[in-house]
């Protein structure tokens, strides 16, 4: 089976929320909508779904075109961002309920619920009501459910976002393998980069209702076709700085000069952007090769894996991230270094040209 | 400014003859030093909510303690702790301008007007709200609206703590940095006893000097970030703190060894007599684990599958029955089936029962 | 949310809209053509155009006389049942237990005088406003007051005033009870923190926060006030005089009693554009003021 949205548009009270958008999703697949705030996604994901119609374009399931079906008729199923779990019913229950809708034997349904139990590791609360259990383990009700009704579309829409930071992480170790195991179409939208490349599979970069770039989340990740591109898909954020090449050598904006090596070296004359993401930065000083930069550090955040460094640097803000437990003091003036083989290269127009070989 | 001291201090919303397991607060002594800047992590339900709103009045403790700077403040109400709060969400009076806003405690007080005008001026500079003395606090965003809230915990001169209780939760993600800074400068310039409330490990580790880790209702450990991360003295807090957590697995140790699956690691210290009845595991992070190829003197694992985090990857591998994280160095190509694990034995530690065993070097 | 358009739906309202059609906009055409003619009911219409209009607000003319004084009793009744209903409303509210069982019981004994039907609370004020066998004007003409709402004017109005107060507070108050429920306690907390006294307290906290409640208990109390009929009816009649007479009491009598059916339209066409108007300004106060948005750009840094 396999969902097709052909040049979708949608305008809501004058203002366009998705436009022109075309995307196929094949079966057994899984394709992160990735993208900040108001992007799109929750409105891709609802034309999808059936719940909203497209005001131009079309739908197409199997290559039947089902614009304006209504969603009840489609084989759809949803997880929100918010727990959406059947109140007053156990968890049983409530993964049981589509299936009681759908008037299934009762073997049947005590079969399909333990099996999605199991998957979710659900067992030991079966009995319960949601509001008994933790954030983590309503939500893993909630894709149980979605899960247990067989739909051959399931769509996620940041479903990890309202839980404590390990929870999240936990479930979002586990996603991968529940995927997996279903077979349907899985579309799962998130904020987070780094939530794209755990989960793998296709990733469709959006940004202001369009959609950037589309592919394998690993190759959008390392060849991102535009700058944009390169913005949605960094967190934290992308560092930028200009550079005018001229005769042989890169003129750096706010100043520095180095000889055109590595990536810069192909490149024509005139204007670039390059892009370069937190551990593309170096802490460092004096490395044979490497572009160094004088930078003045505003705040070290501390993961505790991961210590970031948010600097200031010609009036621009850069992140470094060091490995460990770092604390620099605000105001510390520290030497990052740049390898020039090892950044994003955009030119005047904001297209690629030039990317890290992959390692 | 004050020194505070919880001395067996501990709380149960279920009366006072409840069982000690099921307190919300067990009880704990400790001392937090003038000045300090202290974060109490966990996840929900730890009772590290129950912890602040002890020290901060709300609820009075079922037994024990609570001193500031050596007196007993135990029976006192809210109001005469003088302590300062940040809620989750802003408070603010909404039919006052920011500057009315800020002068509210000490009006309350009864301090003269030209002192009000002149605090107000100071931490509302300190702050960068200046510009919005005059304008009608509600109609200011979030993080604005926190700080206004903050700015009234700081401006009585006599405050003796400040507590924030989650104070992020409702600010933009892209703002956030911004204010956790703002309150971490603000700590260094006025020197003042700051208490974090925080699921958050980020948010705990950038802006507490010393972070205390709680887990069900007990302090697991306090310490600074980076001994936290280095040598964490339960397995709750090497799970916790660190993404990936730590990886916990059961092994046999006698001497300078430990033996996983019949697989032999040796370890930084001598462990001698290890209790014989309790669970003995070792924990070791999966930034000081690597994967390589499978050979007769390593570790073998089976790969479940590679997390490609762009910056770093990390191998899940099952030894035997458990599962474990391993660090991919950078260029190496990952077999299809078995790996081997490499440690790095200075940061591989021991515990029993869940807690730390320190070896003998 | 955009549901799938479904033009089946208009089939089902059209019966209501029939039965609508027939019971008030038919009978409202009618109001309206009668407003512009001379007639007693009797089926004879003579043209009058906008005369009665024109009358109504002359003061020199019977009609207007009539009009414009029981307009401005009616405005002067709003007012002060406001003045009183509001801030005992508030204070009931403030009084009122925040948790445990005493607050099921306080809310029933409120809601009671809500429940009675109108007619009955003016039954219920007219005995016992009466000196012989009522219990409130027998007791205080014991005391040595001279009480009697049939001869008295400020009597009667007292009485109707009371009257409304004792109906009515208890609508405010459970309104304004359900404004101070939805305030979170941080900000009783902060408060305390702050050393805030009670009046401080209730100055910067609660009053703000009742904002909205208050505005439609306002509008609520107005609305119901400024077209009260049933309770001084029943009690005064309208007297002593024309003392107690509203407007709603004097169109009753024109098109009731004299069969003046050609003015009583015009009034009452004129009464109701009243209202509609100062509902309309209410909505568009209480629109406005719930829009105190805060800025989004360049607040704060």
């Amino acid at each position: 089976m396999s969902v097709t949205l052909e040049h979708v548009t949608r305008t809501v009270d004058g203002v366009p929320t998705i436009r022109d958008v075309s995307l196929t999703l094949e079966r057994g697949t899984l394709s992160v909508l990735l993208g900040p705030t108001l992007s799109g996604k929750t409105s891709i994901m609802r034309l999808l779904a059936g719940l909203d119609k497209p005001t131009t374009g079309r739908v197409l399931v199997d290559g039947n075109d089902v614009t304006g079906v209504d969603v009840r008729r489609r084989s759809v199923a949803m997880v929100y961002q918010q727990f959406i779990n059947y109140p007053s019913l156990t968890v049983y229950e409530n993964i049981a309920s589509p299936l009681r809708v759908q008037g299934r034997p009762r073997e049947e349904i005590d079969r399909r619920v333990q099996e999605a139990a199991k998957l979710l590791r659900l067992e030991p609360f079966l009995k319960r009501t949601p509001l008994q259990l933790s954030g983590g383990q309503q939500q893993r009700t909630a894709i149980a459910r979605a899960l247990v009704k067989g739909a051959d579309l399931v769509l996620l829409d940041e479903p990890l976002a309202n839980l404590d930071y390990k929870l999240r992480e936990e479930l979002r170790t586990e996603l991968p393998r529940i995927f997996e195991a279903s077979g349907a179409i899985f579309v799962y939208a998130t904020t987070e980069p780094s939530e794209a490349l755990l989960l793998g599979g296709n990733t469709v970069c959006m940004w202001q209702g369009q959609v950037l770039q589309s592919g394998d989340t690993s190759k959008v990740y390392r060849q991102p076709e535009t700058l944009r591109v390169a913005q949605v898909f960094s967190d934290p954020p992308l560092n930028i700085v200009g550079i005018e090449k001229k005769n042989g050598s890169v003129q750096y904006a706010g100043g520095i000069q180095a000889p055109a090596t590595g990536l810069y070296a192909q490149l024509s004359d005139g204007p670039y952007r390059v892009g370069f993401r937190a551990h593309q930065l170096e802490v460092a000083n004096g490395i044979a090769g490497r572009h160094a930069f004088h930078a003045t550090v505003t705040v070290t955040e501390i993961t505790g894996s991961e210590s970031f460094v948010h600097l200031n640097r010609d009036a621009s803000n850069w992140v470094a991230v060091l490995q460990g437990v770092h604390e620099y003091e605000p105001g510390h003036v520290l030497d990052a270094v740049l390898d020039p083989d090892n950044v994003f290269v955009f030119d005047a127009a904001d297209r690629l040209v030039a990317a890290p070989r992959s390692s | 400014m004050a020194r505070i001291d919880l001395v067996d201090l501990a709380h149960s919303y279920g009366g006072n003859d409840a069982a000690l397991e099921s307190y919300a607060l067990k009880p704990v002594t400790m001392t937090w030093r003038q000045g300090g800047a202290y974060a109490l992590l966990g996840p929900s339900g730890c009772g590290k909510t129950t912890l602040l709103n002890l020290i901060s009045g709300i609820v009075t403790p079922s037994r024990g303690k609570i001193l500031f700077d050596g007196a007993d403040i135990t029976p006192l109400s809210t109001q005469k702790r003088n302590i300062a709060q940040v809620f989750q969400f802003p408070v603010i009076y909404d039919t006052m301008t920011v500057g009315q806003n800020l002068a509210f405690p000490l009006k309350n007080r009864g301090v003269a007007k030209a002192e009000v005008e002149a605090r107000v001026k100071h931490i509302a500079d300190l702050l960068d709200l200046t510009p919005y003395l005059g304008r009608k606090a509600t109609r200011l965003t979030a993080d604005a609206k926190q700080k206004i809230s903050l700015g009234r915990g700081l401006v009585r001169s006599d405050v003796a703590a400040v507590l924030f209780d989650e104070p992020l939760t409702v600010i933009d993600p892209e703002l956030k940095w911004q204010l956790r800074s703002k309150l971490k400068a603000l700590h260094r310039e006025l020197d003042l006893t700051m208490i974090y409330v925080t699921h958050d490990q980020t948010e705990a580790l950038t802006f507490a000097d010393t972070v205390v880790v709680m887990h069900d209702g007990r302090v697991v450990q306090s310490g600074t970030p980076a001994e936290l991360f280095d040598k964490p003295a339960h397995t709750f807090v090497g799970y916790f703190i660190g993404s990936p957590g730590m990886n916990i697995v059961p092994a046999v140790v006698s001497g300078h060894e430990a033996r996983i699956d019949g697989h032999v690691i040796g370890l930084h210290r001598n462990y001698g007599a290890l209790p014989a009845a309790a669970k003995i595991e070792i924990g070791v992070r999966p930034e000081f684990v690597h994967v390589a190829a499978p050979a007769s003197g390593l570790l073998s694992a089976t790969i479940e599958r590679i997390d490609d985090l762009g910056r770093v990857r990390f191998a899940r591998v099952r030894i035997g029955d458990a599962k474990f994280a391993a660090r991919v160095p950078p260029g190496f190509s990952v077999p299809d089936n078995d790996v081997g694990l490499v440690f790095d034995p200075a940061h591989v530690h021991v515990y029993a029962d869940s807690r730390l065993v320190e070896g003998v070097a | 949310m955009d549901k799938t358009i479904n033009q089946k739906a208009w089939f089902l309202v059209l019966p209501v809209f029939l039965v609508v059609a027939f019971s008030a906009i038919l009978p409202l055409m009618t109001v309206v053509n009668y407003s512009m003619q001379d007639t007693f009911g009797n089926n004879q219409f003579f043209w009058n155009g906008v005369g009665w209009f024109k009358e109504l607000l002359d003061p020199s003319t019977d009609l207007g006389g009539r009009f414009l004084a029981s307009l401005g009793r009616n405005l002067l009744f709003s007012a002060i049942i406001l003045a009183i209903e509001v801030p005992l409303g508030i204070v009931v509210a403030l009084s009122m237990p925040r948790d445990g069982w005493t607050v099921a019981v306080c809310l029933v004994i409120l809601a009671l005088p809500l429940l009675i039907p109108w007619n009955v609370v003016g039954t219920i004020w007219q005995i016992f406003g009466r000196p012989d066998i009522g219990l409130l004007g027998y007791t205080l003409n014991g005391l040595g007051i001279d009480y009697n709402y049939v001869s008295n004017e400020f009597d009667a109005w007292a009485t109707v005033v009371v009257m409304d107060v004792w109906h009515w507070t208890s609508l405010v108050a459970l309104l304004c009870y359900a404004g101070l429920k939805s305030i979170p306690d941080a900000y009783y907390q902060a408060a305390q923190i702050d050393g805030a006294s009670r009046w401080a307290v209730f100055k910067a906290i609660q009053l703000p926060k009742m904002n909205r409640v208050l505005l439609i208990a306002v509008l609520l109390r107005f609305m119901d006030s400024f077209m009260i009929y049933t309770e001084p009816f029943v009690v005064t009649g309208g007297g002593p005089g024309n003392s107690t007479t509203f407007v709603s009491i004097e169109l009753v009598k024109i098109a009731l009693g004299q069969f003046d059916l050609g003015k009583a339209a015009a009034l009452s066409l004129v009464y109701n554009l009243i209202i509609l108007i100062v509902c309309w300004i209410f909505y568009t106060v209480m629109t406005n003021a719930g829009a105190d948005r805060p800025e989004k750009q360049g607040a704060a840094s």
